[in-house]
């Protein structure tokens, strides 16, 4: 094939987030130079890099960052590595050959470890099937934050936020940063998602109603939003605004993962974490590719993006040192409803000598119950646990409990009926 | 007072149709002039259809719209390499899904015979199962219809818009016509863009027919505007069927359709709901739910596949079975109405028909060279941009469009009018994540173009 390019490298990192990024700092502390960090946008840094507002960076730097200012101290981290923006990564082959486009055309970039850390978006209004016209109007966070934060417009007036999730109420900081008075917060559950007390501070600092109990049932408009219509449970009513922001639902960003050859834990949502199969080292179904990040779940706070970023760093270093061979086989992970996922999805049993394992879970929906977790059918760990259905849980088992082990299994026991409140 | 625009004809209405016509009526040498009330080509029924080439083979026998899709077939075919449209050679097959359906394949056969589509032949379970490996257990049998095919239906009325503007037509667009009187010579209309002379008016209105057919007389048909909805699911569907699945049709509908899109999705739809509205056309979550089902009860693998994008078109039925074509000479008037989903196929047909009424009572057409227009490449079956040395950066990720092609999009003498109109001319903002990650950019930069036309125009 002449004319085409051919780039190598010994790490390549696909995504300059929080996770990418982490990864890449931590690479080059140990010494690793011969990295290429591949962003399809035109500058690094990830999602924080809109987020205008603070909340970041006290865990990773010590110190309360807004969201951009985050990002530029996650890039400098970065400094005199091969970090290409506008690069795209067009398909994912086996043993770290990556198939990718920049300004001067397609390329075959190989590596001997790959860092998949392709982030999370939320789920647009069509994969929501929600009802009525598709007026202009009708966007998620990600594009909100764009427009204010980085293009200083200002796409609506009034809108409504659908969605009580932590990045509902960065939503509601994006919104005030421009002058925009939001006319509700709508949430179909009977309580608000992120942590109380987010819906007080919504109620009394930002003024803006929660409307708690109540479903976004159509959207009104044709060629701008003119208003939507709510159920609360006793007929229609309708609200008027300009907008509608569809707030969280993230899913891992899994364009590249769902065509190419690595397993994924579930395609639909409802059940699996909708990103890759891995393993306790981060390693996925072709060893040769780790993932970290948001790509893992959906989303998690970037100080916790960060922290992946850099375990995935010292296990790609031993891989790099001959230290982690490829498993010849895994002990599967399995879960029962209501739990929604639990990663890793598999253990390496040659690699549970030393260090305490991981898990993090989710529940499907809101639950009370003890969660369980048995070896071979041996109970080795329970916690009692109050579930909703986007607060996750973390916890660790020692390694040598898995020795030997044919197979993990996760589920929630002596389940209780949810409390109305 | 303000100069009246004249022109010899104006065409109302720049659906998929109103394209055509413009094309052939420039081609004929007559610089007709194209109006159109929404903000870019498009707007109405011809943004939301399923995308494909019929073949006619179910169309009514001896029905104008059977000929005038046949026309349009063989039209498209010999000037799709001059505009650079895509065709997918994909074929389709009519499933029976029970015994009932079974005993109806051989009429299916018959009929496509008798409507010329002399390939159309039945096939058994084992050959169904061997083309299309994902379809559920219960197909039973099936028509196979070689000649079906998809194309993409935002390039080629782009292409025909192009061509007849560079044959000496013009376009006006935000362009409502709102009334208008007839003198015996010509036609004054009455327009939001002020008052407009033509020597013959086109009415080609699609789902607001017969509204503008009372400016001329009163109207022979009533549109009652059919609503159908339509699932997109994202890539990895695509590889579930290789051809179109179309079902066993009944009386009212021709039912849901399984098809690829030529962007590389797969798509599920439409379903019939007749409303009066003619402008809304509202996605319900219901009935995409019901798509799903449908859809993944004949495609069980689909099950485990996400959605990309939702819809809903609306076509304008009227109460006849037959396309509603109308010549009046004394009253310099041609009525196109009345096509409904067959009329992306058949557009290029009916511009032919339309044009030999035309010939047969008026002169002054010459023929020329054409002038060809290719218009960029949206198929993912093709060589797209992003995949070449020259391609530049992705500015939409999901659908790996080049900022170059949005930027083009914007640029040139016909730029989108609206972001439906770039949407449909690039992909961008299409895909999965429907602009979370360009919808800033993209809106930017149409934004941008947008108001610096305004001053350029306000100066």
């Amino acid at each position: 094939m002449s004319g085409h390019r051919s780039i190598s490298a010994e790490v390549a990192i696909i995504g300059a987030g929080p996770a990418g990024l982490a990864c890449a700092q931590a690479l080059k502390k140990a010494g690793l130079r011969d990295i290429v960090i591949l962003e399809r946008e035109a500058e690094a840094g990830g999602i924080p890099r809109h987020c205008g507002h603070t909340g970041y960076g006290l865990a990773e730097f010590s110190r309360l960052m807004t969201g951009p200012g985050y990002a530029r101290r996650l890039v400098d981290g970065v400094a005199g590595l091969d970090l290409r923006t506008k690069t795209t990564v067009l398909r994912l082959e086996p043993n770290g050959v990556l198939q990718i486009t920049d300004r001067d055309g397609p390329a075959t970039l190989s590596a001997r470890a790959v860092l998949l850390a392709l982030g999370a978006r939320e789920t647009p209004r069509s994969a929501r099937l929600l009802t009525g016209a598709r007026p202009w109007g009708v966007m998620n966070t990600g594009m909100l934050q764009q427009m204010i934060y980085l293009q200083n417009r200002k796409p609506f007036e009034r809108p409504v936020v659908i969605g009580t999730e932590l990045v509902s109420f960065s939503t509601l900081l994006t919104l005030r940063h421009a002058g925009i008075k939001p006319v509700a917060l709508i949430e179909p559950c009977h309580r608000i998602t992120a942590r109380r007390p987010a819906d007080l501070i919504t109620r009394f600092c930002f003024r803006v109603p929660v409307l708690l109990n109540t479903k976004l049932h159509r959207i009104l408009g044709t060629e701008r939003v003119e208003g939507i219509e709510i159920d609360r449970g006793n007929g229609i009513e309708r609200i008027d605004c300009d907008g509608v922001i569809l707030t969280g639902q993230f899913r891992p960003e899994t364009a590249l993962v769902v065509p190419s050859h690595l397993a994924l834990d579930g395609v639909v949502n409802e059940t699996g974490t909708g990103g890759p199969v891995i393993d306790q080292f981060m390693r996925c179904s072709d060893p040769s590719y780790f993932a970290a990040g948001n790509l893992l779940r959906g989303i998690e706070t970037a100080g916790q993006c960060f922290r992946e970023g850099r375990a995935a760093a010292s296990n790609i270093l031993e891989t790099l040192r001959g230290n982690l061979p490829p498993a010849p086989a895994y002990i599967p992970v399995t879960h029962a409803e209501p739990v929604a996922y639990v990663y890793p999805q598999r253990i390496d049993p040659l690699g549970t000598t030393d260090q305490p394992l991981l898990f993090k879970f989710r529940a499907m929906r809101p639950a009370r119950g003890r969660l369980q977790v048995s070896i071979d059918g041996k109970v080795v760990w329970s916690r009692c646990i109050q579930a909703l259905p986007e607060r996750r849980l973390a916890w660790h088992l020692p390694a040598r409990l898995l020795t030997g082990a044919q197979n993990v299994h996760v589920e929630i026991t002596g389940e209780k009926p949810s409390p109305a409140r | 007072m303000a100069e009246i625009d004249r022109s010899d004809i104006v065409i109302i209405g720049a659906g998929v149709v109103g394209c055509a016509l413009f094309r052939r009526f420039a081609l004929m040498g007559l610089k007709p002039l194209l109006v159109e009330a929404g903000g870019d080509i498009l707007s109405g029924a011809s943004k939301g259809n399923s995308a494909l080439l019929h073949t006619g083979f179910d169309a009514l026998p001896d029905s104008l719209e059977l000929t005038c899709m046949q026309a349009g077939y063989r039209e498209y075919l010999e000037i799709r390499e001059h505009l650079n449209l895509p065709l997918v050679e994909s074929s389709a097959l009519v499933v029976a899904w029970d015994d009932e359906q079974l005993t109806k394949l051989p009429e299916i056969v018959a009929k496509a015979h008798r409507n010329g589509v002399g390939d159309v032949r039945e096939i058994g379970r084992d050959n169904l199962r061997r083309r299309e490996p994902h379809l559920a257990d219960t197909a039973r049998g099936a028509v196979l219809v070689p000649g079906e095919h998809i194309i993409d239906p935002w390039s080629a009325p782009l292409a025909y818009v192009h061509q007849g503007l560079a044959h000496g037509g013009r376009i006006h667009r935000r362009c409502r016509v709102t009334g208008g009187d007839f003198n015996g010579d010509h036609w004054r209309l009455e327009t939001t863009n002020g008052e407009m002379a033509a020597g013959l008016v086109i009415n080609a209105a699609g789902n607001y027919g017969d509204i503008v057919e009372a400016i001329c007389r009163t109207s022979p048909f009533k549109i009652t505007p059919r609503k159908g909805q339509f699932v997109v699911f994202d890539k990895p569907a695509a590889a579930l069927a290789h051809a179109i699945i179309l079902p066993v049709p009944t009386e009212r509908t021709k039912g849901i359709v399984i098809s690829r899109t030529a962007f590389g999705n797969l798509l599920v739809g439409p379903t019939a709901e007749d409303q009066e509205d003619r402008a809304l056309a509202e996605v319900d979550q219901a009935m995409l739910q019901h798509l799903i089902a449908k859809g993944t009860e004949m495609l069980p693998a689909l099950a485990q596949q996400t959605v990309n994008a939702v819809y809903a078109g609306l076509r304008p039925a009227t109460q006849f079975k037959d396309y509603q074509i109308d010549f009046l000479p004394e009253r310099h008037w041609i009525t196109v109405g009345g096509i409904r989903s067959t009329g992306l196929t058949a557009a290029l047909g009916i511009a032919q028909h339309v044009a030999a009424l035309y010939q047969q009572r008026f002169d002054g057409t010459t023929t020329t060279r054409p002038i060809w227009t290719p218009v960029p490449n949206l198929c993912e079956y093709r060589e797209r941009p992003y995949q070449t040395p020259a391609g530049g950066d992705i500015l939409c990720h999901c659908e790996w469009v080049t900022r170059q092609e949005v930027e083009q999009a914007l640029a040139g003498p016909f730029p989108a009018g609206d972001l439906g109109g770039l949407k449909r001319r690039t992909r961008c903002m299409m895909g999965r994540c429907q602009g979370f990650y360009c919808g800033a950019e993209a809106s930017r930069l149409a934004d941008e173009r947008w108001s610096a036309n305004n001053a350029q125009a306000a100066s």
